[in-house]
């Protein structure tokens, strides 16, 4: 069992959670992942670690409630435990001296976003930050991102804060020499910024979250296509090259379980109190 | 308990299953197992024979003729003592192993009649002692050395159980969140209950044995971090990483590996969907691609979660099959169809990306392979096409490299697996010692519990002699 240390609602439906799990917290780098279950009839969720403190062994991830497994998680307090907690997995970031990075961040991925950025930050690279959310009220981790940046930058798909989509980026790329850019979020989002920095032939980082299962390479659920070669994301990633990811095939294989995914909601939502 | 001997019957006391309309709908087991008088009438068939063929083909050298004597004089107790003695997974292997290759297979009585149902006899003691709670023997007394263990499957169950007995302090790392291995998360519920298992692995934890699941060794800690605090380290790791064909198409929806397949219906209980959180999508058409136990088990699952019809595609033809015949024969009983001498070349799907049809090509046998086996050759031309659903692709499984990844000074093969001396298991890193499928690939329960007895005769002798 594993123990909610802190837990805080961002902002609606998006909870950061700090777990105690001392042997995770020592070993984790920037990038990696954990795996918890919250019961014993609950599904493994994947996600990102957004910080951890070794010192006093905790590991903090945020958590945006999409479904059902996501939900559950959000109900808990702090006190409660989890059942399983498992990790860290996947393979850590590439925290090098690169010159200048551009960090683009997109709607809860932003908080794993920070950890990198911070790390980026640590090893003498000019961060620039860039984040955004579809509305104002749904931006999370403004103040920690700004913290670790040089500089900074806010968008939102309606503009009701900061710049109206991905423009800057566009500005940037053409005014600046970027040395490489790592962006975390949607995967429209991450289509996007591939896009716009191929011509510029800007390294890409993009971080993949397919649907997994084990998260540690048994069962190719989170297989991916990268350069056209298939590759499993828990362990050959999370972050690959982002100009050689086929980004369409992500988002059908993200889709498989739509229809399964809304029965379990309705049925939790409906009855949920017995679970 | 002197009766006049009447003259032995010659032919196997049947088990009662399931009735198949039934059995088809649900995931208890198909087998029900002996009562009592069953399997005292099948323990009274054997011969006690002096020679004893079936202790020389028991890969951990059960005293068979002693434990069936035992159980037709009614002791059951001591029976299951005397298994244990050798064995402490029985209910597990009286269950999935494949006898009629082993003990059953040169068994006396076998060349005058049917050979005596060891299995059924183990699983029956086995249960007997479940049923009533588990007498725990009493431990050596502590040497103070510390053995770690990676991974929790029949390998390293077997090595925990046998070095916790000897007296020495014993960790199991378990990367999934049950112990197990393929047990928990490969063999399906209808041919091996969970809760078997859960007892079985809980007899291990109450012999001494500390069990911690969620621990990934090589990403939590690596092997030669654990050399810091333990004294000897065994691997058994499994061989857990799918195989896929890398034809076209083989990243559409709906279609699995057998592993992602059986892991979501096994481990994560998927079968009761929605009470259970992990969903699987079965279509009407389900295909499955392969010859072995995933195999089988891919498709009579996936028939259980109401599948209209299932088809097993084999590159070979039945003969070849890797898998025990009695487990083709459940298969067969239950409806799922064959297409041998088949092999998938690439799959179709439709606007959504879902799969809805696989290019097979006919195949013919040539030379016997490496295997032994008659390799199997494309017939040009010979392209065909199957309409379908969801398709699991059961093509086997190679070594999880985790280990090899990050353990500096591990001889590992060209195939991934670690390379040990065959009688200790040691490997080429001191104190480190390996078995089970990480050593063998894709090999069986009784034979990684086999590897996993002499690695721990090898332990015990390394750490009483080490200073
Ligand atoms: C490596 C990795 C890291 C992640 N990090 C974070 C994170 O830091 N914060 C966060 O909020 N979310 C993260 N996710 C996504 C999160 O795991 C899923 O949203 C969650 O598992 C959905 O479960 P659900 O039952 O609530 O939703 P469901 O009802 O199951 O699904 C809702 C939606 O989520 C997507 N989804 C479902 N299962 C998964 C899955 N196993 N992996 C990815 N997407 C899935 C589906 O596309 C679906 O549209 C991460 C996923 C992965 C693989
Ligand atoms: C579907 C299927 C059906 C089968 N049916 C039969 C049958 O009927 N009869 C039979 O005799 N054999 C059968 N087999 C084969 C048999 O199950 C295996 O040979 C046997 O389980 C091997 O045991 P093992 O202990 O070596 O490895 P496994 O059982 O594979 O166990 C390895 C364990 O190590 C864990 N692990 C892996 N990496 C790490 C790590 N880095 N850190 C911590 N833990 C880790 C895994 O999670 C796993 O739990 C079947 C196999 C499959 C896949
Ligand atoms: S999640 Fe199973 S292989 Fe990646």
């Amino acid at each position: 069992m594993y123990n909610i240390v802190t837990k805080r609602e961002l902002v609606p439906h998006i909870n950061l959670f700090e777990f105690s799990a001392k042997e995770i917290a020592v070993k984790t780098k920037p990038g990696q992942f954990i795996i918890l279950r919250v019961n014993e009839k609950g599904e493994r969720i994947p996600l990102t670690m957004a910080d951890v403190d070794p010192e006093k062994g905790t590991i903090t991830v945020v958590c945006h409630e999409v479904g059902k497994s996501t939900r559950q998680l959000g109900q808990l307090e702090e006190g409660d435990c989890i059942l399983d907690l498992l990790g860290p997995l996947g393979k850590p970031a590439e925290i090098g001296k690169f010159g200048i990075v551009l960090c683009i961040g997109g709607g809860v991925m932003v908080a794993p976003l920070y950890f990198q950025a911070k790390a980026l930050h640590e090893a003498g690279n000019k961060v620039i930050g860039g984040i955004g959310a579809r509305t104002e009220n749904q931006l999370i981790f403004e103040n920690e991102m700004r913290e670790v940046c040089d500089e900074f930058y806010v968008a939102t798909d309606d503009g009701t804060r900061g710049y109206k989509g991905l423009g800057f980026l566009e500005e940037l790329l053409k005014e600046r020499k970027i040395d490489r850019v790592i962006t975390m979020g949607p995967i429209l989002m991450m289509k996007k910024v591939s896009e716009l920095t191929r011509p510029y032939s800007v390294p890409t980082i993009v971080n993949l979250i397919p649907i997994m299962v084990d998260g540690m390479g048994m069962c190719g659920a989170c297989r991916v296509t990268v350069g056209g070669r298939t590759l499993f994301a828990c362990v050959d990633g999370p972050d690959f090259d982002g100009h050689q990811v086929d980004f369409e095939e992500l988002m059908t294989r993200l889709k498989m379980y739509s229809p399964q995914e809304k029965l379990a909601f309705v049925f939790y939502e409906e009855g949920g109190s017995s679970l | 308990m002197s009766k006049p001997k009447p003259k032995v019957r010659k032919e196997v006391i049947s088990m009662s299953k399931q009735g198949l309309e039934e059995r088809i709908q649900n995931f208890n087991e198909v087998a029900f197992g002996y009562a009592e008088e069953e399997a005292v009438a099948e323990a009274e068939r054997c011969l006690q024979c002096k020679k004893a063929p079936c202790v020389k083909a028991c890969p951990v050298e059960v005293d068979i003729p002693e434990f069936i004597r035992l159980i037709k004089e009614h002791r059951f107790d001591e029976a299951i003592k005397k298994v244990k003695e050798k064995n402490s997974l029985p209910a597990i292997c009286g269950r999935v192993c494949p006898q009629e290759e082993q003990c059953q297979a040169d068994c006396t009585m076998g060349k005058i009649g049917d050979p005596i149902s060891v299995g059924r006899l183990e699983r029956f003691v086995a249960d007997w002692e479940r049923e009533r709670g588990y007498d725990v023997p009493q431990k050596s007394a502590s040497t103070g050395k510390r053995v770690a263990i990676v991974g929790a499957g029949p390998a390293g169950l077997t090595v925990a159980a046998d070095l916790t007995k000897l007296g020495h302090e014993v960790v199991v790392f378990e990367a999934l969140n049950k112990p197990g291995g393929v047990l928990v998360y490969g063999i399906p519920e209808f041919r091996l209950p969970k809760a078997i298992v859960a007892a079985e692995a809980e007899y291990i934890e109450k012999l001494g044995v500390t069990i911690k699941t969620n621990a990934v060794i090589g990403k939590l800690y690596t092997v030669e971090e654990l050399l810091e605090s333990f004294d000897a380290v065994f691997v058994g790791t499994g061989a857990g990483l799918p195989r896929f064909m890398r034809i076209p198409g083989e990243n559409l929806c709906g279609i699995y590996s057998a592993n992602e397949f059986l892991i979501r219906v096994n481990l994560m209980k998927a079968y009761k969907f929605p009470e259970y959180d992990t969903p699987v999508w079965v279509g009407k058409k389900v295909v499955v691609i392969g010859g072995g136990n995933s195999a089988m088990d891919s498709a009579r699952s996936a028939l259980r979660l109401g599948a209209d019809e299932v088809w097993v595609v084999y590159r070979r033809s039945r003969k070849e099959m890797p898998t025990r015949m009695e487990e083709v024969e459940n298969a067969e009983e239950e409806g799922i169809k064959f297409k041998f001498l088949s092999n998938p070349v690439r799959y179709f799907g439709d606007e959504r990306s879902w799969v809805k049809g696989i290019e097979c090509i006919a195949m013919e046998l040539g030379e016997p392979d490496e295997s032994g086996r008659r390799r199997p050759i494309p017939i040009k031309g010979s392209e065909f096409i199957i309409d379908v659903d969801t398709v699991v692709v059961a093509i086997g499984n190679t070594a999880n490299p985790l280990i090899q990844q990050t353990t500096e000074g591990l001889e590992v093969t060209k195939w991934g697996t670690i390379v040990v001396d065959e009688e200790t298991g040691k490997t080429s890193k001191e104190g480190v010692y390996a078995g089970g499928d990480i050593v063998s690939g894709v090999a069986t329960v009784i034979s990684a519990m086999g590897a996993g007895k002499r690695a721990a005769r090898a332990i015990h002798e390394y750490l009483m002699n080490k200073r």
